[in-house]
Formats: structure tokens, C-alpha cells, sequence
């Protein structure tokens, strides 16, 4: 009995083993999902490491160097207040990378648990849920957004609440039809039968299997939050000044297009090349994890 | 059908409700009397009480929002405290800008999308394909309000072509509206190339082809009529990101549509003008929902009946 139970172990590590090695390779095979990768780590590390690698304080005001035009010196410029741009630059690294990560995630784990709920249990508890859903839902999400800065003030923060809030509507109703479609599966059945607690169910059975969808949801979602934010400040509603947000430098930038247009064309330059890295990945990603896309 | 577009609208009325409902309680718990944002100097004690009085501030919340709702169901979204006007007549009156620009935004992403998409999957990793989706992996990742900066300086700064900013004329919608198409043009490109690949894998098409049919004749006739439901379906899904996007492309590019109104009565913290914006807009997201929910059932019979 205990042999057969190592037996059965060692046989599920192994295809779970088999399986990733499946999607590594099928990744490994996307060029451009691996470049999104790479560019990715590369964003991350400019973000943790941005005061060492920074040649400049961020915040520094010299305004003998106002609107410098990109030099050796000052490799992207300086703007309105002579602050070097490719230091503010590296520091929004760290803003832009923090809210495509952590309100994502946070909403991420809202949807989860109400899609799980909703799923498992059906009856009221589902339709109160959907109907909320479905009214999160129905805004458009900027506007909602905006909503929720009118209410809370505009800060950095504040941008980070609106968008944890906002954004759980989508993955309870994946994390809902999946959660439908598992717990009709036998081994659901079973260990129903066996007298598994519905909470265990849920958390060790049903989750488990959503995870790989659940993945590629939340790379595809952390460049919406990142434009997301961009754009609240871009508008005046997030981030204030003096933050180093890419969106926010646009914005201030936008009036001296003409003669600087350095100042609002780095930071764009930026918000692209993550958004493009997180879209490359996670679409390489459902692609790998995907076996009907490969043909 | 008509039982089914009842049907559909019924639906639609909770969520109105319920969009009402989450707006009103964001907006109402707002620190800070409005009467005070009203008016920036000092004014006498009993002019604040006859104004709370008039606007029935000192009402219980539960029943300013059934006031609220019931002055909504005829038309009536209160005064704007900046503008002193009509929310109402605010609304209407830049509606057309927005649906202007939203309608020619669309019809952009259309245009350039579906056949883009209908491209890269008959040629499916080809240069084309490359190409095309590059595009629109560019139209997705870009942020509109960066794109549009990019066109103004291009277009207008540099080359002269068009106006920077304004609302008076066609020439006005142009930059507006191809930034504004592009965003959603990728979204459309990509779901054709992806829809219609997955009907190309399908037994018919094969027989189609056992039975010595071209490939052209193949794709008018038997593809892509199934693969344009997914497509018609996002096309509702649009409404409500173009209207996020024409909050933006009309802030860059000063046309006072319902996005910009929005926006300024963030700045101007103009409660009942920023209500109405918000619902206004997700009004226009429900109607473009049962459009879209009518007209897959309209392709797609099968839906009808289930």
C-alpha cells in the first residue's frame, strides 16, 4: 500500500515535471516571448536596483541645465526644472513595475476567491456575485477609475486601491466557469465521497487546475494596469508631481513638445517597450500552456 | 427575437441600478460640503442653510438616492456646481463630439483590423503576418495619449497637415480618430487572425478542400462567415474601450466631448456633472452590450434558443 502510494507520487511529480518541461520548451521555441522575458527581468532589476544605477537624483532641481537636449552628459535629456530624465526614468521604472504587479495581483486574488465561491457553491451566492460582476463590469474601467481618485484624492496610492478594486470582476468569471466545469470531474466526485471539506476541495483541487490560465491572465493584465496608471496621471487624477511617473513626465512635458520633445518622448518610449515585454510573454506563455495553439 | 431583445433589455435595468447605485454611495461619501466648493469666498450662514435646504443635503443618503434616481428616470441629473447648468444639457451637448469620434474610431479599427487579421491567418508566419501583428501588438501596448502626442508633433508641429487641437471641423476628428482606431484596430486584428485560424482546423474546411475547392472560395464561403461571431462580439466589448480611450485622444486633442467633461469635473470637483458623465457613459457600454448580444443572435440562431 505505502509503495503503491510512493509509486503514485512519484508518477504525478513526474508528469507534472513532464509538463513543464513541455511548456518550457514550447516557450523556449517563441522568440519573441523570450526577448519579452528577458526585457522584463531587465525592467525588474533597473527597478530594484534604481539608486545605484541612476546617474542622477531623481529629484534633483538645477535649473541652469533646464530642457539640456540628450549629450553625453545627460544621456535622455533634462526637462523643465534641468531634473535628468534618464534618472527619472530608471526611478519610474520602480513605480510602473509596482502597479503592474501588486494591484494586479491583489485583484487577481479578489476574483479568485469570489470565482471559486461563485462556482462552487451556485444558487444565491452565485448570482449575487455575477450581478456585481456584471455591473463592475459594464464601466468603462478608466472612468470607474477616475471615480475612485475623485473619491480618494489623486495620489500614487490612491491609484493603487482604484485599480486593486476595479479590476476582479473578469477573472471571477473566468475562475467561475472553470470552477463549473471541474466540479463535475470524478475525482471532484471522489473526493466528495471521501468526505473532503468543500473549502479543501476548493483550495487544493479546483485552484490548482486554474492556475495555468490564471497565470497567463496576470501577465496579460499587468500592462493594462501599467497604462492604466499612466494615463490617471498622464490626466492630472494620479500620480502628482514631483513623482518620477512616466505618465505624469508625458504630461508635464507635453507643453514644450515643440522645442523638447525629449521630455514626453522617453518616458512613452518606456511605458511601450513594458507593455510590449508583458504582452509578448504572457501571449508566448498561453500559446506554451495552450495545447490547441499548437499546430 | 423580439421576446429575446426584451429579454436582454430587462436584464439590463438591475445593472443600470446597480451602476447608479455603486456611483452614488463613491461620490456621496466625499469628504467636504459641497455647498463650500461651490463658493470659494465666505458667504452667510443662512444662505448655506436655505441652499442645503434646496438641494436636500441634510436628507438621509438613502433618500437623496431614490431622489437621485427618480429625477435620473426623467431626464434630470441636477445642476453642475462649477458650470451652473444643466448636467443633462452639459451631457447632450457633447455627446455628438464623442460619438463622432467614437463611431469613425471604430470604423477605423474595422476597416484596417478584420482584414489585417484575415491576412496574417491565411498567411499565417509569414512576413505578413509578422508585419500585421507587429502592428498590432504596437496599436495594444502603445498608451493612446502617447500616440496621440507622437501625431500631433508629426502632423501638426512638424509637417502642418492637420490642427493640433479643436473641434469645428471633419479635419479636427482626423488624428483623433486614427489614434483612437488604431488602440482598438490591434484588439480587432488579432481576434480575426486567432478566430479564423481555429475554423481553418475544422473537419469541413477540410472537406472543402478533399473536394478540390480553392482556397479563396474556401475562406468567403465557408471560413469566415463562422469566424466573424468573436469579432462582432468585441465590437460591443469597444464601446466601452473606446470610451476610456475618447476620455484620453479628447483630453489631448481639446474636444469637449463626455470624456473631457469627465475629466474636468475631476479638476473642478463637480460632483453631480462627474455622476452623470460616468453614468452616461456606462449607459452607452449597456446599449452597446445588447446590440452586440441581438446581433450574435441575429448570425448565430443557435443562440437564440438556448
Amino acid at each position: 500500500m505505502n509503495k503503491n502510494n510512493i509509486e503514485l507520487k512519484e508518477s504525478a511529480e513526474l508528469r507534472g515535471d513532464a509538463f513543464l518541461k513541455e511548456v518550457a520548451n514550447a516557450f523556449k521555441k517563441n522568440k519573441v516571448a523570450v526577448i519579452g522575458l528577458i526585457v522584463i527581468i531587465f525592467l525588474m532589476l533597473l527597478a530594484i536596483f534604481a539608486p545605484y544605477i541612476a546617474p542622477y537624483d531623481p529629484y534633483d532641481i538645477n535649473l541652469d541645465l533646464q530642457f539640456s537636449k540628450p549629450s553625453i552628459i545627460n544621456w535622455f535629456g533634462t526637462d523643465m526644472f534641468g531634473r535628468d530624465i534618464l534618472s527619472r526614468i530608471i526611478f519610474g521604472t520602480r513605480i510602473s513595475m509596482l502597479i503592474g504587479l501588486i494591484p494586479t495581483f491583489i485583484s487577481m486574488v479578489i476574483g479568485i476567491i469570489l470565482g471559486l465561491f461563485s462556482g462552487y457553491y451556485g444558487g444565491k451566492i452565485d448570482s449575487i456575485i455575477m450581478r456585481i460582476a456584471d455591473i463592475v463590469l459594464a464601466f468603462p474601467s478608466l472612468l470607474l477609475a477616475m471615480v475612485f481618485m475623485y473619491t480618494l484624492g489623486a495620489s500614487l496610492l490612491n491609484i493603487f486601491i482604484a485599480l486593486s478594486v476595479v479590476g476582479w470582476a473578469g477573472i471571477s468569471r473566468v475562475v467561475r466557469s472553470q470552477t463549473l466545469s471541474l466540479k463535475e470531474m470524478e475525482f471532484i466526485e471522489a473526493s466528495k465521497s471521501i468526505g473532503t471539506k468543500n473549502w479543501t476541495i476548493m483550495i487544493r483541487h479546483i485552484f490548482p487546475n486554474c492556475i495555468p490560465n490564471l497565470i497567463v491572465l496576470f501577465t496579460l493584465r499587468i500592462p493594462g494596469a501599467i497604462l492604466s496608471e499612466a494615463s490617471l496621471s498622464f490626466l492630472g487624477v494620479g500620480a502628482q508631481p514631483p513623482t518620477p511617473s512616466w505618465g505624469l513626465m508625458i504630461s508635464r512635458g507635453k507643453e514644450f513638445l515643440l522645442n523638447a520633445p525629449w521630455v514626453s518622448i522617453f518616458p512613452g518610449i518606456m511605458i511601450l517597450i513594458i507593455t510590449l515585454a508583458f504582452n509578448f510573454f504572457g501571449d508566448g506563455l498561453r500559446d506554451a500552456l495552450d495545447p490547441y495553439m499548437k499546430y | 427575437m423580439a421576446k429575446f431583445i426584451l429579454k436582454r433589455i430587462l436584464f439590463a435595468i438591475p445593472i443600470l441600478l446597480g451602476v447608479s447605485l455603486i456611483i452614488f454611495i463613491l461620490l456621496n461619501v466625499v469628504p467636504g460640503d459641497p455647498i463650500t466648493l461651490m463658493f470659494k469666498e465666505h458667504i452667510k450662514p443662512d444662505v448655506i442653510e436655505r441652499l442645503r435646504r434646496e438641494m436636500h443635503l441634510d436628507d438621509p443618503a438613502y433618500i437623496r438616492y431614490f431622489r437621485f434616481i427618480w429625477d435620473a428616470l426623467h431626464g434630470n441629473f441636477g445642476i453642475s456646481y462649477k458650470l451652473n447648468r444643466p448636467v443633462t444639457y452639459l451631457l447632450l451637448n457633447a455627446f455628438p463630439r464623442t460619438l463622432i469620434l467614437a463611431l469613425s474610431a471604430a470604423l477605423i479599427s474595422w476597416i484596417v483590423g478584420i482584414p489585417a487579421g484575415i491576412l496574417s491567418a491565411v498567411k499565417q508566419y509569414s512576413i505578413e503576418d509578422y508585419f500585421f501583428m507587429g502592428f498590432a501588438f504596437l496599436g495594444v501596448s502603445m498608451p493612446v495619449f502617447w500616440s496621440a502626442l507622437l501625431f500631433q508633433y508629426f502632423f501638426s508641429l512638424k509637417l502642418g497637415w492637420l490642427p493640433v487641437a479643436g473641434y469645428t471641423g471633419a479635419k479636427y476628428y482626423i488624428m483623433p480618430a486614427i489614434v483612437l482606431g488604431w488602440s482598438s484596430a490591434g484588439t480587432v486584428a488579432r481576434l480575426t487572425r486567432s478566430s479564423l485560424l481555429e475554423v481553418m482546423r475544422n473537419d469541413y474546411i477540410r472537406t472543402a478542400r478533399a473536394k478540390g475547392l480553392k482556397e479563396l472560395p474556401i475562406l468567403f464561403s465557408h471560413a469566415l462567415k463562422n469566424s466573424i461571431l468573436p469579432v462582432v462580439t468585441v465590437m460591443a466589448i469597444q464601446v466601452a474601450s473606446l470610451l476610456s480611450g475618447a476620455v484620453i485622444t479628447e483630453s489631448v486633442f481639446g474636444i469637449p466631448g463626455i470624456g473631457r467633461v469627465a475629466v474636468g469635473a475631476i479638476q473642478s470637483r463637480d460632483m453631480p456633472l462627474l455622476q452623470g458623465a460616468v453614468i452616461f457613459a456606462t449607459f452607452l457600454v449597456i446599449i452597446g452590450n445588447i446590440i452586440a448580444d441581438v446581433l450574435y443572435a441575429f448570425i448565430d440562431p443557435r443562440i437564440r434558443y438556448n
